[in-house]
């Protein structure tokens, strides 16, 4: 079966301390263009630093990384900072600015690249953002401080779509949330990506439920390697002793 | 005897290495932090001058540690110059030398008092926001949430707080001298029974305009060095709210001490020049 690549990552090696230890160990890796991946694992097996170097923002020791067919360590700044622009991410805890409306938050990706719109016309975008991330309107003109968890999630979302991302990036979204609200973001995720035709997402998550309800793809990693990828039901199916364990018993954090 | 000598002698010999090599290491720690400063610096002002334009948030910032700094200088300048004038009076006049406390409040205040504390005061209410504001950022993961957006974070945050501070402090600096030799006049001229004419006329014929450049310049130059430093610790901010405790307390002390070194320096620096000007 041949689909297309988003993202292709080839013998991904990270070290933070010269090369003592590595967090990322020669990892291959392919998301596919257009579908969910959800990426799993134990905490400390590079779920982050892995998304970091997806985004461009921790070089690799060594191997490949290629967005789009373009490898990251031959682009420029700028091109860089243009690749983000293709890009959403959702943050563990929104990372909303403290001091901007949700209104302004949704609306500052607009402000920042298309500075050829009107004010107003900006609003009217990030407000139809806001809306289709589920914020009701009272809490348009709220700050962050004032917005519940599940509601920072929604204006974190607005911002992350603003302007029509082609990979949707979720940063462990659901940590911390209370059960009712891990359903209610994983329902978020799965209508944005159906609303939104032919965006990747990459969720990157320790709840295996998520993983099975909305990955198209799932890739598990342990000790900063792929130790399985491939679909719900080829983890269901698995001979692998390990991920049927973790299949069954669902992650627990490593002792 | 000779043995307990001998290992006596061998502490105290490995005491003195470590000693001097913890002074060696902690100068070539501080040497590299203040190199690390300037690059830091001297990366962040130069996005000032690319697009987009941030001249909206250099007025945010402006009125932040200008305009919202006026009253605490108003208030430490004015009391400033009351006791010094004050001290200054009671010596001279042991001497019947009070006819120079005028020029020498003015001087005291113009090069050295007004730009050391202004510099003092908004290091540590501007300067501690600044490492607050970005050690948050940066734990909330805010600066990272900019960068992903094709933001560069240094030109957005870093570029307007220091310019801001540049700009402002020798404003600030201007506001200082003013008041404080104002409030010296009041006491003397008032209280004290100096004559008015005398007082303003011993000013004008012992200072000079490069008397109050000298502190404004010196004063721009404090706003870099703590706008920089606290910039700096509060941008690379490590852990949670500890670290961004460390980050404001870090920034807010360094500014301070550097300050006062610096002061040392630029005036001699400053007289040098002078000195080197007048023999052309």
């Amino acid at each position: 079966m041949s689909q297309e690549i988003a993202i292709d990552i080839k013998d991904l090696k990270k070290s933070f301390d010269g090369g003592k230890t590595f967090i990322l160990k020669g990892m291959n890796l392919k998301i596919p263009k257009g579908k969910i991946t959800v990426i799993i694992g134990f905490s400390g097996t590079g779920k982050s630093v892995l998304m970091k170097h997806i985004l461009g923002l921790h070089q690799p020791t060594s191997g490949s990384i290629k967005v789009f067919g373009r490898q990251l360590s031959d682009m420029s700044n700028e091109e860089i900072i243009k690749l983000r622009i293709k890009m959403g991410v959702l943050f563990q805890h929104a990372a909303l600015f403290d001091d901007m409306t949700a209104l302004e938050n949704a609306a500052f990706p607009l402000k920042e690249h298309r500075r050829e719109l009107k004010k107003e016309q900006r609003e009217e975008i990030a407000r139809h953002k806001l809306k289709i991330s589920g914020l009701d309107e009272i809490h348009y003109h709220k700050l962050p401080a004032e917005l519940s968890g599940g509601m920072r999630k929604r204006v974190g979302l607005a911002r992350a779509l603003a302007l029509d991302p082609e990979v949707l990036l979720y940063d462990e979204p659901t940590t911390g949330l209370d059960p009712i609200l891990t359903e209610m973001v994983d329902d978020l995720m799965y209508s944005t990506h159906r609303s939104h035709k032919g965006t990747t997402s990459v969720v990157i998550s320790h709840d295996l439920h998520a993983a099975f309800r909305l990955g198209d793809h799932i890739v598990m990693l342990d000790k900063g390697l792929v130790k399985m990828e491939g679909t719900p039901e080829d983890f269901i199916n698995t001979d692998n002793e390990f991920v049927r364990r973790f299949v069954n018993k669902g992650i627990r954090r490593k002792e | 005897m000779i043995s307990w000598w001998l290992s006596k002698r061998h502490h105290l010999n490995s005491s003195i290495n470590s000693f001097f090599e913890q002074i060696v290491q902690n100068l070539s720690s501080f040497f590299f932090e203040a190199g690390r400063t300037v690059l830091f610096f001297s990366q962040s002002i130069k996005l000032l001058f690319t697009k987009p334009s941030r001249f909206k948030d250099l007025l945010i910032h402006m009125e932040f540690v200008g305009n919202q700094s006026v009253l605490i200088i108003l208030l430490t300048g004015a009391f400033t110059g009351l006791a010094l004038s004050y001290q200054i009076y009671i010596g001279f006049n042991l001497v019947n030398a009070t006819n120079l406390v005028g020029p020498t409040v003015a001087l005291g205040i113009f090069k050295e008092l007004a730009p050391v504390l202004t510099g003092l005061i908004v290091a540590a209410r501007a300067g501690g926001a600044m490492a607050a504001q970005l050690g948050t950022m940066r734990v909330s993961e805010q600066i990272d949430a900019l960068e992903v957006m094709g933001v560069n974070p240094l030109q957005y945050l870093v570029a307007p707080r220091l310019m801001a501070a540049i700009l402002t402090m020798p404003l600030l600096c201007g506001v200082f001298d003013a008041v404080a030799i104002y409030s010296a006049e009041l006491l003397c001229v008032n209280l004290l029974g100096l004559d008015s004419a005398i007082f303003w006329n011993k000013i004008q014929m012992w200072t000079d305009t490069d008397a109050i450049n000298e502190g404004l310049i010196k004063a721009g130059i404090f706003g870099m060095t703590f706008s920089a430093i606290c910039t700096k610790t509060g941008f690379y901010t490590k852990g949670g709210a500890k670290g961004v405790g460390d980050a404001t307390n870090k920034g807010v002390v360094y500014s301070m001490v550097m300050i006062i070194v610096l002061n040392f320096f630029t005036s001699n620096l400053i007289r040098l020049y002078h000195s080197i000007m007048e023999s052309l």
